[in-house]
């Protein structure tokens, strides 16, 4: 197989220009992973185009050459998708980061792949506009890499999700073309529903150059409130009973007990070390419709056994609580060194069930747990906390893993509710989805991208396709190899 | 010894691997960077040089000049710490890593050997720090200073001397340890007994603020002991990788407080506190002083700290200013002392404050940097007095000698009309705003 070789770079360094083209082995080394536990590999070399010509001339240099193109953002997905592949090239696009329009009279952003979630957040509230979709790692994640994983996040349950939000894009298609999909239009049925199927699609589709998002009117008030349980089926109970009571917060989160004192610990903020369980929640809006929900949904809390309930007295204290509860995943590698997080997902009425069998994991291959996640709508977070150097710990984590895809998908569920399927869950995918499905996303893949160039081995794997008939004899798998 | 042990052995200064391996490269850290926000490189962001330490701690990866660059463009100032919700303790390790660089051959000369002055030489020895601050003050006094930055022969030797040698504070007209008495008793009936420490570049530097804490202290009623062979904190060796002399200099202060029965040990520099609080930490080792450095550590308290939690309100007088205030990376990242200061400030009363935009950032001074990095530590300053200027202020408070310095520096380079102040003589203005 050809390599990204010497001769190869060298072109790809005149595309881009020396200072934006990296390969030392310290850079390499530090473009090897993202915030996904247990996979890393050091890519060949790390552009930083500066414009969509550059993207296109490095895909058209792909083909030629066949080496992998692997794009990145800040490199805080879960699932694997922005870790390199064998051969490859990582092209960051952390530098786009402007936001090249907000427009007030149709309600959209257009914005730069790099442009981070939060700026983006704070920048349309100024103008009294609402971007919802805010992932846990927010203050750090771009809007490309939210678009291609179609993140989620705390106000998923009123608010849905990125591709919500996602009126239109422009990519650089594997080929080099040019490709514009959606529009400022709120309805627009001409032809295939490209923009969607591109949300989500993991870079395996094309290098994301431009987005444009919808904007929503802020709501003018919000409520946030506070449970503690001394019984987490209690909690998940409460969960259900808001949700069949037909109140939807913006935001309705649990955390265990684990997750709790690891999160304490980080903020000192006063959670409650003995709790079972506690929900975070939040309703939004306008007028008194806010206050009402919020007084059901107090009652609801008490009637199924909550121990203490509170609602925030500042914006300050609402903002605290928030910021305690996307420190979750990462505050839970306060206990061991390695926290593998997946996002297992099912219909919200199976919640309880679904924690349940998550803790049934926990016992059965003998590993530690910290649970907490978007109960509202179903998504689970469970984060078994471990330790990469310890193979055998590893393994029955693997396994439990594999109890919980299974259990899940029994439940009617999922294996990912917004981090995507990357590296870390494509063995599952045929599971999840079927066969059918998984065969026309391969087809479709290998139609945009002939030579499976771009960002390969992530959702699914091609296995290369023999040309002719295969080598048998030892001289013939020689030649074949070299 | 062969060329794999010395290296084993270079390399057995950092943390092990247990350390190493908590950070799970999640990111949270990326947004509090002012490095990774500058270049926008991994290996400028927190999670990036702690990948590249682990590998060279196991082996994987060499010592480079890329690393070496890397651990030295690092400010130290550890906002990540403060964001990293895992609990890495980043800064020890990047100082570790700096140890090992600097003993690899691979930092800067100029930097080793300006350090190796400095820090080996000068900072800890009382009177020759005491004699080259004289020598100083008669070179910035005496026009020697302006004739040579006239004559254009700094220009001829390096062009950023020039400005290297404004960044440099004046040197006060007194000293601190010369003109204070070593125990101050209070007049009326004694509220707190308290000891102060002068501080290294305080005592020579910024005497004015190390007498206006003092006057601040007297109005509260507090005995005061000032120690006269106390000597500098150690936190800048500390920070250098210099621990052995940071243990000495540490030892001689829990000497020369002990002499003296105190309840509050009472500094006006973050960096000073930051590291005194560390001393029972640093000596926990040590039969002879364990105990005795973790009573010591127990009883340090910034000034603004301080103040925060005694009866100060009523004494506060009418201010009407408006001021913004800068968070030291060694209050608000090391030390984690945000609201103290704000506190107070805020019941000074008709006092218009104003919350600077990013007070948390680095403003770029952090130890040496802007002399050793003096290009980036414009850029980082350059960003501080922009948000500075937005808040509308006129006054600046900063609770760090070295932020003072280089803030001093900023609104002169940058044209921003403010007054940099440290929030304690700024107490002392309202204590007797009424007189």
């Amino acid at each position: 197989m050809t390599c990204l070789n010497n001769h190869v770079k060298e072109k790809i360094k005149s595309i881009v220009g020396a200072k934006n083209f990296l390969d030392s082995v310290e850079d390499k080394l530090c473009y090897s992973y993202d915030a996904t536990a247990l996979y890393n590999q050091m890519p060949e070399a790390v552009v930083f185009p500066n414009d969509g010509e550059q993207i296109s001339k490095i895909l058209k240099l792909a083909n030629e050459e066949l080496f992998n193109v692997v794009p990145r953002g800040s490199g805080t997905g879960l699932s694997g998708g922005s870790i390199p592949v064998e051969n490859s090239l990582v092209i960051v696009m952390t530098r786009w980061n402007k936001i090249l329009e907000i427009d007030d009279r149709n309600l959209t952003a257009t914005v730069q792949p790099g442009v981070i979630t939060g700026q983006l957040q704070k920048e349309v509230e100024k103008l009294g506009l609402f971007y919802p979709p805010d992932p846990g790692s927010l203050n750090v994640c771009t809007i490309g890499g939210n678009v291609a994983n179609n993140a989620g996040g705390l106000r998923g349950l009123k608010y849905g999700v990125t591709k919500n939000y996602v009126l239109g894009t422009e990519m650089i298609l594997p080929n080099g073309e040019l490709l514009k999909t959606g529009g400022k239009n709120y309805k627009d049925t001409a032809g295939y529903n490209l923009r969607d199927f591109i949300v989500g699609s993991e870079g395996t589709l094309g290098v994301i150059t431009k987005i444009l998002l919808k904007l929503i009117p802020v709501p003018s008030k919000f409520i946030t409130l506070i449970a503690y349980f001394d019984k987490l089926s209690d909690s998940a109970k409460a969960v259900a009973d808001i949700i069949s009571a037909h109140i939807t917060p913006s935001m309705l989160e649990f955390l265990d007990s684990t997750t709790i004192n690891c999160v304490e610990d980080f903020t000192n903020i006063g959670l409650p070390r003995n709790a079972d369980a506690i929900l975070l929640l939040e309703v939004d809006g306008r007028g008194s419709a806010v206050d009402e929900d919020a007084e059901a949904i107090k009652k609801i809390l008490k009637r199924d056994g909550a121990s203490f309930v509170h609602s925030a007295e500042s914006e300050g204290e609402a903002s605290k609580l928030k910021s305690a509860r996307r420190s979750a995943f990462s505050a839970l590698a306060r206990k061991r060194p390695t926290t593998i997080l997946e996002d297992a997902t099912v219909p919200r009425s199976e919640l309880p069930v679904m924690i349940e069998k998550v803790m049934q994991a926990s016992r059965k291959f003998d590993v530690t747990f910290g649970n907490f996640g978007h109960a509202g709508d179903g998504n689970l977070h469970p984060t078994c906390l471990t330790d990469e150097r310890d193979n055998a710990e590893i393994n029955r984590a693997l396994k439990a893993f594999d109890f919980i895809f299974n259990e899940a998908i029994k439940l009617g569920g999922t294996i990912t509710g917004e981090h995507g399927t990357g590296l870390s869950k494509k063995e599952f995918l045929e599971l999840a989805v079927g066969i059918p499905a998984v065969d026309m996303m391969k087809k479709i893949k290998l139609s945009i991208d002939e030579n499976n160039i771009l960002n390969p081995g992530k959702i699914f794997s091609i296995s290369p396709r023999c040309e002719g008939s295969l080598p048998l004899s030892r001289d013939q798998i020689k030649d074949y190899v070299s | 010894m062969t060329k794999q042990n010395s290296n084993n052995l270079l390399l057995s200064a950092l943390p092990d691997d247990d350390v190493l391996s908590q950070c799970i490269h999640c990111g949270m850290c990326l947004a509090t960077c002012p490095t990774y926000e500058l270049t926008k490189l991994e290996r400028s962001s927190p999670r990036g040089r702690l990948k590249m330490i682990k590998s060279v701690a196991r082996g994987e990866m060499k010592i480079s000049k890329i690393f070496a660059e890397e651990m030295n463009f690092c400010l130290d100032c550890q906002a990540c710490e403060t964001a990293c919700p895992a609990g890495v303790k980043y800064g020890s390790i990047v100082e570790a890593a700096r140890v090992v660089v600097e003993e690899s051959g691979y930092g800067k000369l100029v930097s080793r050997f300006l350090k190796y002055i400095a820090l080996k030489i000068i900072i800890p020895n009382k009177s020759l720090l005491k004699s080259t601050a004289r020598l100083l003050r008669f070179y910035q006094r005496s026009g020697l200073q302006k004739f040579l930055h006239k004559s254009g022969i700094f220009k001829m030797i390096a062009p950023k001397l020039t400005e290297i040698d404004n960044l440099s504070p004046t040197v006060s007209s007194k000293f601190s340890d010369n003109h204070l008495e070593e125990k101050i008793s209070s007049a009326v009936p004694t509220k707190y007994k308290t000891a102060f420490l002068t501080g290294c570049l305080m005592n020579v530097m910024f005497d004015e603020i190390n007498s206006d804490t003092i006057d601040v202290l007297k109005a509260l009623n507090c005995d005061i002991f000032i120690p006269k062979n106390q000597v500098c904190c150690g936190s800048l060796n500390e920070h250098n990788g210099d621990f052995e002399t940071a243990k000495s200099l540490a030892k001689k202060n829990i000497d020369a407080f002990g002499q003296s029965d105190y309840d509050f040990l009472i500094t006006n520099s973050s960096g000073c506190s930051a590291f005194m609080k560390e001393y029972g930490h640093i000596l926990k080792d040590d039969p002879e002083y364990s105990g005795k450095a973790k009573i010591f550590s127990s009883k340090v308290k910034d000034i603004m700290e301080f103040l925060a939690n005694v009866d100060i309100e009523k004494k506060l007088n009418i201010l009407n200013d408006s001021v913004t205030y800068h968070d030291a990376c060694h209050h608000v990242h090391t030390q984690k002392i945000f609201s103290e200061p704000r506190k107070v400030l805020q019941s000074i009363p008709e006092l218009s404050f104003n919350e600077l935009e990013e007070s948390t950032w680095c403003c770029g001074s952090a130890g040496i940097y802007n002399i050793t990095h003096y290009d980036d530590s414009m850029k980082f300053l350059e960003r501080k007095m922009n948000n500075i200027m937005k808040t509308g202020s006129k006054i600046v408070l900063a609770a760090n000698p070295g932020c003072i310095s280089q803030l001093k520096y900023g609104a002169k380079k940058f044209h921003v009309d403010v007054e940099i102040l440290h929030p304690v003589s700024f107490v002392k203005k309202s204590l007797n705003a009424n007189k």
